[in-house]
């Protein structure tokens, strides 16, 4: 007797558990698991791997059609893009911005409220480069991110994180002559999201970029080294080129750190776009 | 240029792109995001569409922006977007003298977007780049404005290498005095043909 009604008890509790955990993920049986998640990652880089041996070229971007990215189904183009090799395209000039664009406060994203908000302290910084290295001075850079607890100031997030009243999350500034940017903020924490049964995505900054070219535009997160969720993100794993991947983790750099105040990333960007000599001279360059 | 110069040896690899995701519209759009024309210009023309997904259905969370040369054909842009208010971080918008060239608007719920512009000078068509959470690399293509490209469009080399109905993807249809409507289809609905999407190598 004493028996059953322990396993009744265990029981209860865990349909209880159970009905707990669906009203806060959202959960719902058609999603997968992590696990056919982690398959359909594994089989995508099986296959470009065997690409990349028969010859291909190295893919230093995500492929549009990403299936474990349930998101990308629907929204990828089935035709290849067109490439222009118009040397008057409007595409290889772009917009420009300057010190109205910006103000001081827009790089400090711990001081855009009255309070000091909650979380690691940290400095972002390193360099804007076009293709050929050369840096990218006086553009826009913008960057976006949770707070500490792994919550946008976003009214359609809805993860039960606590909200900071003192963090918004919001930053931007312009490169130095010499390419380079810095902000400082706090560290965002990972946060869940409905791709799959169980999603979380690693800490990461949201960054936009421009260059001299509206072609070389990019959007791009920047993640921190060590993540143990890595292995586990389709939208990191989307990038199927291992080394192409490490482009997207900054480097921690204790001479960047600052005693009793904050810890120093580096990370350096790269644009891709049309080659700068055809932006510069021409395409015949 | 010899073989061993270092320039061939320090080029960098690019970064990768990351999907913009859900949560820019707070970081990204601004007031004013998508009016180039100064207020109340008489030459002002309106652009306006839909971004539409692979099911046909209308996308409420893409991020469109435009470049384009200034009447004048100029392209070399203007600052003063996004012009900040420098004692409260308030968006003031542009000042309405500088052409800046540039527009970015969040599709609302209905996934519809709305620029106003100036014709652009030299060039007829407006450069369009579209993000979205769904989007892991984000998408080039271009509006082109019935009225210029009728003048310009025969030598137009991107125009004259598609076929018709690919062609057709990238036409604006006048709808009525100075109001132009170009959608963008991420993908064929099987019904409506996808938009042509441009790379520039
Ligand atoms: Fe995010």
């Amino acid at each position: 007797m004493v028996f059953t009604s322990s396993v009744n008890g265990r029981v209860l509790i865990k349909i209880k558990a159970e009905g707990r955990q669906q009203r806060m993920t959202g959960l719902d049986q058609s999603q997968s698991s992590q696990s056919q998640i982690n398959a359909e990652i594994a089989a995508a880089q099986e296959a470009y791997a065997k690409e990349l041996a028969d010859g291909a070229s190295v893919r230093h971007h995500p492929a549009r059609d990403y299936p474990p990215y349930r998101s990308s189904v629907l929204r990828h183009p089935k035709k290849p893009l067109v490439a222009v090799g118009d040397p008057e395209a409007v595409e290889l000039s772009g917009p420009v911005f300057g010190v109205t664009d910006v103000t001081e406060l827009d790089a400090d994203l711990t001081r855009q409220h009255t309070g000091e908000p909650l979380g690691e302290r940290i400095t972002v910084t390193g360099r804007l480069l076009d293709r050929n290295g050369k840096p990218v001075g006086g553009q826009l850079v913008e960057i976006w991110q949770a707070n500490a607890s792994g919550r946008y100031a976003h009214q359609r997030d809805q993860h039960p994180a606590p909200l900071d009243p003192n963090f918004t999350g919001v930053g931007r500034c312009l490169t130095g002559d010499d390419g380079s940017y810095t902000f400082t903020t706090i560290k965002p924490g990972p946060y869940p999201w409905r791709n799959h049964t169980n999603a979380w995505r690693p800490a990461h900054i949201h960054f936009s970029l421009f260059g001299t070219a509206f072609a070389q535009r990019l959007v791009t997160q920047m993640y921190f080294p060590g993540d143990p969720l890595f292995p586990y993100d389709p939208i990191l794993q989307s990038v199927t080129d291992e080394s192409a991947r490490g482009r997207l983790v900054a480097t921690y750099d204790h001479d960047l750190s600052r005693p009793e105040w904050s810890l120093g990333y580096r990370w350096d960007i790269v644009l891709d776009g049309p080659a700068a000599t055809w932006i510069e001279e021409g395409r015949d360059a | 240029m010899p073989e061993f110069a270092p320039k061939l040896a320090s080029k960098p690899a690019p970064t990768p792109a990351q999907t913009i995701g859900p949560f820019y519209g707070y970081a990204l759009p601004f007031t004013g995001g998508g009016d180039i024309a100064p207020t109340g210009h008489p030459d002002a023309i309106t652009l306006h569409g839909y971004v539409y997904d692979g099911a046909g259905a209308p996308v409420p969370d893409a991020l469109l922006e435009f470049w384009q040369p200034a009447p004048d054909g100029s392209r070399t842009g203007a600052p003063g977007s996004l012009r900040r208010d420098p004692v409260t971080g308030a968006v003031l918008g542009r000042h309405g003298v500088d052409f800046t060239g540039f527009a970015r608007v969040p599709t609302d719920a209905d996934g519809h977007y709305t620029i106003r512009t100036l014709p652009p000078g030299n060039a007829s068509y407006i450069a369009v780049c579209i993000f979205a959470r769904g989007l892991l690399h984000h998408l080039f293509t271009r509006a082109y404005l019935p009225e210029l490209t009728e003048l310009t469009g025969v030598d137009d080399p991107l125009l004259a290498s598609l076929e018709p109905r690919r062609r057709a993807t990238l036409m604006a249809t006048a709808e009525g005095e100075r109001v132009h409507h170009f959608d963008v289809r991420l993908q064929d609905d099987g019904v409506h043909e996808e938009t042509v999407f441009l790379d520039f190598p």
